[in-house]
């Protein structure tokens, strides 16, 4: 969330759009109902379905899964043409005003630079164009025709509202009708707050949908005020931390990235990621990466790291392709490429799609460890559950180790809401029988390898052998020893430019700008820095108080970075440093301090005053928000909507009769799985998949109270076509993708309604995803038997909100 | 509607805070005098604060569990609600929270480390000694065989991708961190967790 929680009640307008958070986040929800209750705000959903969210709405469109882009592009087209921008925002906290490369450019569906046999594009043409100053040509008056304002009208000048129609089935008024409610948070006192969750990122184009609302919100100048922004409600209670620490293929802690296979000298892999600015005077706050990682290189491998050895960047291993990501490893694994695997708290089985190839895949591992407090699908993929899992164990060679794990309930430590608060927990009582906290199962395996090498020798041992090991309990590091660790320390005295000592070799540090590059801090996740200092344990803090009466409780834990509650909260006051307006008033800048002060921590340099013409936007090297992407996203600078892989449509209505375009042109899917896309003629529905509120994932149905409040696997299909199929509520039916079957209860409903689209209705199928063969619930299928293996072209994740069955009795 | 309910049938129509919400707003409450036998369970009673595991609202959790704390008493938990101080929950949980307890002892938990050998359909008991030796020995064996120094371009890449590992998000940042520390010092590349998905 660039926002927070409570923050919502601030809000003016709240869409709820690619989520249902009513029934997936109902306490967070609150504040949304807090929202219309007191502050007068309206609520709108957009969603294939009528959800509970949309029970509480004041207003609702229903929008053809995988068409979000549709309408987000009509969104921008319309705010352009009715200029219904907040101009002096978009003037000066955008990149509006900056002129792109000549050779930039869009036609028939795809950006300039497209090569075909790698499904990928050459972004060279993506980028500003640079003046003879060194900084990037701009054009206050927006009417150059290659400003970004001007291509970002050309581009979405395509998506009337007829044709955003004819794609997303919203009928043309109703279109309007909402447009005009989020078009009227443009003035600068009124926000609107976007709440999305994997209902806008399962999708082949998922990262971009989650681009152009962003775009809509810096159109609106909604980003960085109170009641505003773009709000990611996440899903597990630690999703946050995990992506936070950069446990992904690619990442490093902090969101710092590995090097790729061609980056082998370390200044240039450093200097690549140093982002100087690109408009004069800006903070780019980028340019201290080096400071990040050398950090963590310390913190990793202490005395080993030297300026000498370049801090260990030969040990750091380099990426041979984009992403290691889960699609790609079950792709080698079902090929026979994998040896061993581990799933610590994670279950593919059921979460990964095509269960029938991950099935495969993971009977083709030597072993698989599992680690985890229950009895997962996963942990048994080889044992045969009759219909639910059809397997022949005796044909299964992996040896699979299970290893139980604490819960929440036994486990001490922090972990990151959706708002990036750390909040430090405790353990109530021990593990059942000789389970052991994952922290002591990781430390115990360490010291096991490490012993094998230091006996036998091995490949290449250093990383492993030097690594910082100095836990008072060498088996069992504690949750302290850790989140001190990852905080950071000096590891020398540190001096100002003065020669005074700022901080003691050995102590905390309270802030990531401590860090330095020459080796004398220490921090494992430098944006977390700041969360246990010398005054000890932010995150453990309990002060609920709210002295502005904005809903910011500074003293509640700790959120990254630097305990900001509101990323970007520069941009809440006006180029003069003044709050947009009283009600929306957040940070200022106080001329007698001679500091930027308010309800937050300000997101900006504090005492940077607004005379000095640095920007809001401090992690970009222009200081300002980005409208036009540059080469940041795979798939292209402006998001435009592409059909789900498998859609019910034929073709993209944008680019009709060019099937390269039909979906994301640079999204990758490997040949076995292009061939497993089913045809709009077998499979006519549209599917998504979807959580119910008495449920979380694959976990609750081993919990008797949500096992008995929703026992049995349903589908939902509406009125429409359960005549059409012959099928009563309460009847049998079974769904069938290309790629496997499922068999539920049909649950018959007016929340689904057929679409207009094109020359023909469209029926969707809801498929709540709660259900398997383990568990106190009654046992169920996998619904990932259905659902295809292909995920957005820039972060992989899959597309389970966008595919297509049939339905038929059974 | 004013409908008289001691405390113990609040609790069973609660359904643990279940169903709470809406009967409160039937202005359904207990009598206060029985409020006490609730106190005096609870004052005997360890509070132990957490977060709800489930969905990233964060939630703040109360839990109770039995044993005065003593080096030679086990602590179990027996109940668990909100915390009224948390200015995100405000002491509410939703349907999936107010399942906690049944989580911490679900019949599914796992207590033992197991091994499924080649081809069997069956676990075995075995001890974490011998789970670690067994496990660390696999990683070994392939890593040793498989590490790439340097790739066909002579390129150090120095990873190993034949075996992969997928983090747990419902773990804390200290499982996190230390898991990456290791899986990084090994070379490790095809490494994800629920944020991929």
């Amino acid at each position: 969330m660039t926002n927070h929680w409570v923050d919502i009640r601030n809000a003016n307008l709240i869409i709820v759009m690619g989520g249902n958070a009513a029934e997936a986040h109902p306490v967070g929800f609150r504040w949304v109902t807090e929202a219309i209750e007191h502050n007068n705000a309206e609520l709108i959903t957009i969603d294939p379905r009528f959800t509970r969210t949309s029970a509480v709405a004041q207003d609702r469109a229903f929008i053809r899964t995988g068409t979000d882009i549709a309408f987000l592009g009509g969104l921008i087209s319309y705010l352009i043409e009715t200029d219904q921008i907040q101009r002096e925002y978009v003037l000066h906290y955008t990149d509006a005003a900056l002129i792109v490369r000549d050779g930039y450019g869009f036609e028939d569906g795809l950006f300039s630079g497209y090569d075909e046999s790698t499904r990928s594009y050459d972004k060279q043409s993506w980028m500003y164009e640079m003046g003879d100053d060194g900084f990037v040509r701009r054009d206050e008056s927006l009417r150059n025709s290659r400003c970004v304002y001007q291509l970002l009208r050309e581009h979405y000048a395509r998506y009337t509202p007829e044709t955003v129609s004819s794609i997303t089935g919203i009928p043309v008024e109703t279109l309007q009708r909402l447009w005009k409610k989020m078009a009227a948070t443009c003035v600068p006192d009124k926000t609107m707050t976007f709440c999305y969750a994997l209902g806008w990122t399962q999708h082949s184009t998922g990262s971009q949908i989650v681009r152009a609302a962003a775009m809509v919100q810096l159109l609106l100048g909604n980003m960085g005020l109170p009641g505003g922004g773009v709000n990611a409600l996440r899903g597990h209670s630690n999703i946050q931390g995990l992506t936070d620490l950069g446990l992904l293929s690619q990442l490093l802690p902090g969101y710092l990235t590995l090097a790729n296979a061609k980056e082998q000298d370390y200044a240039a892999y450093i200097d690549k990621r140093t982002k100087q600015p690109t408009v004069e005077g800006q903070v780019s706050y980028w340019k201290n990466y080096e400071k990040f990682h050398v950090s963590l290189m310390k913190s990793w491998f202490g005395d080993a790291a030297t300026e000498t050895n370049q801090w260990c960047f030969e040990w750091l291993p380099k990426l041979e392709r984009p992403l290691y990501d889960v699609l790609d490893t079950f792709e080698r694994m079902s090929k026979g490429e994998m040896t061993g695997y581990f799933c610590q708290g994670f279950n593919p089985l059921a979460s990964f799609p095509d269960r029938a190839k991950v099935t495969r895949a993971l009977s083709s591992l030597k072993y698989l460890v599992v680690m985890d407090p229950l009895n997962t699908e996963t942990s048994e993929f080889w044992k045969h559950y009759g219909e639910y899992n059809d397997v022949d164990s005796s044909a299964i060679d992996t040896e699979v180790f299970r290893l139980p794990t604490c819960c929440f309930a036994e486990d001490e430590g922090s972990i990151v809401n959706s708002a990036r608060w750390l909040q430090w927990h405790w353990a109530a009582a021990p593990p059942p029988g000789d389970a052991r906290p994952d922290i002591r199962i990781m430390a115990e395996l360490y010291r096991e390898l490490k012993r094998l090498y230091e006996a036998e020798g091995g490949a290449f041992p250093d990383p492993l052998l030097n690594l910082t090991w100095d836990y008072k309990i060498a088996d069992e590091p504690s949750p302290q020893e850790l989140a001190r660790e990852y905080n950071g320390r000096a590891l020398a005295d540190l001096v100002d430019a003065e020669g005074n000592v700022t901080r003691r070799a050995g102590e905390q540090l309270s802030g990531f700008g401590e860090l330095t590059a020459d080796g004398k801090t220490a921090a494992g996740c430098w944006i977390f820095t700041g969360c246990w200092t010398e005054d000890g344990n932010q995150m453990a803090r309990r002060d609920n108080s709210d002295p502005y009466g904005t809903g910011n409780t500074l003293g509640w834990a700790w959120a990254w970075p630097a305990n900001r509650r509101i990323l970007y909260n520069r941009a809440s006051a006006d180029v003069q440093g003044r709050p947009w307006g009283p009600d929306k008033a957040f940070i200022w800048w106080d001329s007698e301090q001679g500091l930027w002060v308010g309800a937050d921590v300000p997101d900006f340099v504090a005492t940077s005053p607004p005379s000095q013409g640095q920007m809001p936007f401090i992690m970009q090297p222009e200081g300002v928000g980005h409208l036009f992407a540059g080469q940041s996203m795979v798939d292209g600078p402006f998001p435009e909507h592409y059909e789900p892989f498998e859609s019910p449509v034929k073709d993209n209505l944008l680019h009709p009769g060019n099937s390269r375009a039909r979906a994301n042109p640079a999204a990758r899917i490997f040949d076995d799985d292009r061939e497993a896309l089913g045809k709009p003629e077998d499979f006519p529905h549209a599917a998504t998949t979807y959580r119910l509120t008495e449920h979380f994932h694959f976990w609750t149905k081993h919990a008797e109270l949500n096992a008995i409040v929703q026992p049995e696997q349903f589908v939902e299909i509406g009125e429409a076509l359960a005549e059409e199929i012959g099928v009563a509520a309460g009847d049998w039916v079974k769904v069938s993708s290309n790629r496997g079957s499922i068999r539920a209860v049909a649950v018959v409903t007016k929340r689904l309604r057929p679409m207009q689209i094109g020359s023909r209705q469209v029926h969707h199928v809801g498929i709540p995803l709660h259900w398997g063969f383990t568990g106190a619930a009654k046992k169920g299928f996998l619904i990932n038997a259905l659902t295809p293996f292909v995920g957005d072209a820039n972060t992989q994740t899959p597309e389970y909100k966008s595919f297509t069955v049939r339905v038929e009795k059974a | 509607m004013a409908i008289n309910v001691t405390r113990r049938q609040f609790f069973k129509l609660g359904g643990a805070g279940l169903a709470s919400s809406s009967l409160a707003m039937m202005g359904f409450a207990p009598e206060p005098a029985e409020a006490s036998i609730r106190q005096f369970k609870l004052s005997h009673a360890k509070e132990t604060r957490n977060t709800c595991t489930y969905c990233s609202v964060g939630c703040g959790i109360l839990m109770y569990s039995k044993g005065d704390g003593s080096k030679n008493v086990e602590q179990d938990v027996f109940h668990i609600e909100g915390d009224p101080d948390h200015p995100v929950s405000r002491g509410s949980l939703c349907p999936k929270g107010a399942g906690l307890l049944d989580f911490v002892h679900s019949e599914g938990r796992l207590a033992y480390p197991q091994v499924r050998e080649a081809g069997s359909d069956e676990w075995k008991r075995i001890s974490w000694d011998e789970a670690y030796a067994r496990i660390a020995r696999h990683m070994k064996d392939d890593r040793d065989a498989n590490f790439v120094r340097r790739n066909a371009q002579g390129q150090t890449v120095n990873h190993w991708t034949t075996t992969g590992f997928l983090a747990a998000s419902g773990s804390s940042n200290e499982a996190g961190y230390i898991t990456h520390k290791v899986v990084r010092s090994l070379g490790m590349v095809a490494f994800d967790n629920q944020a991929r998905v």
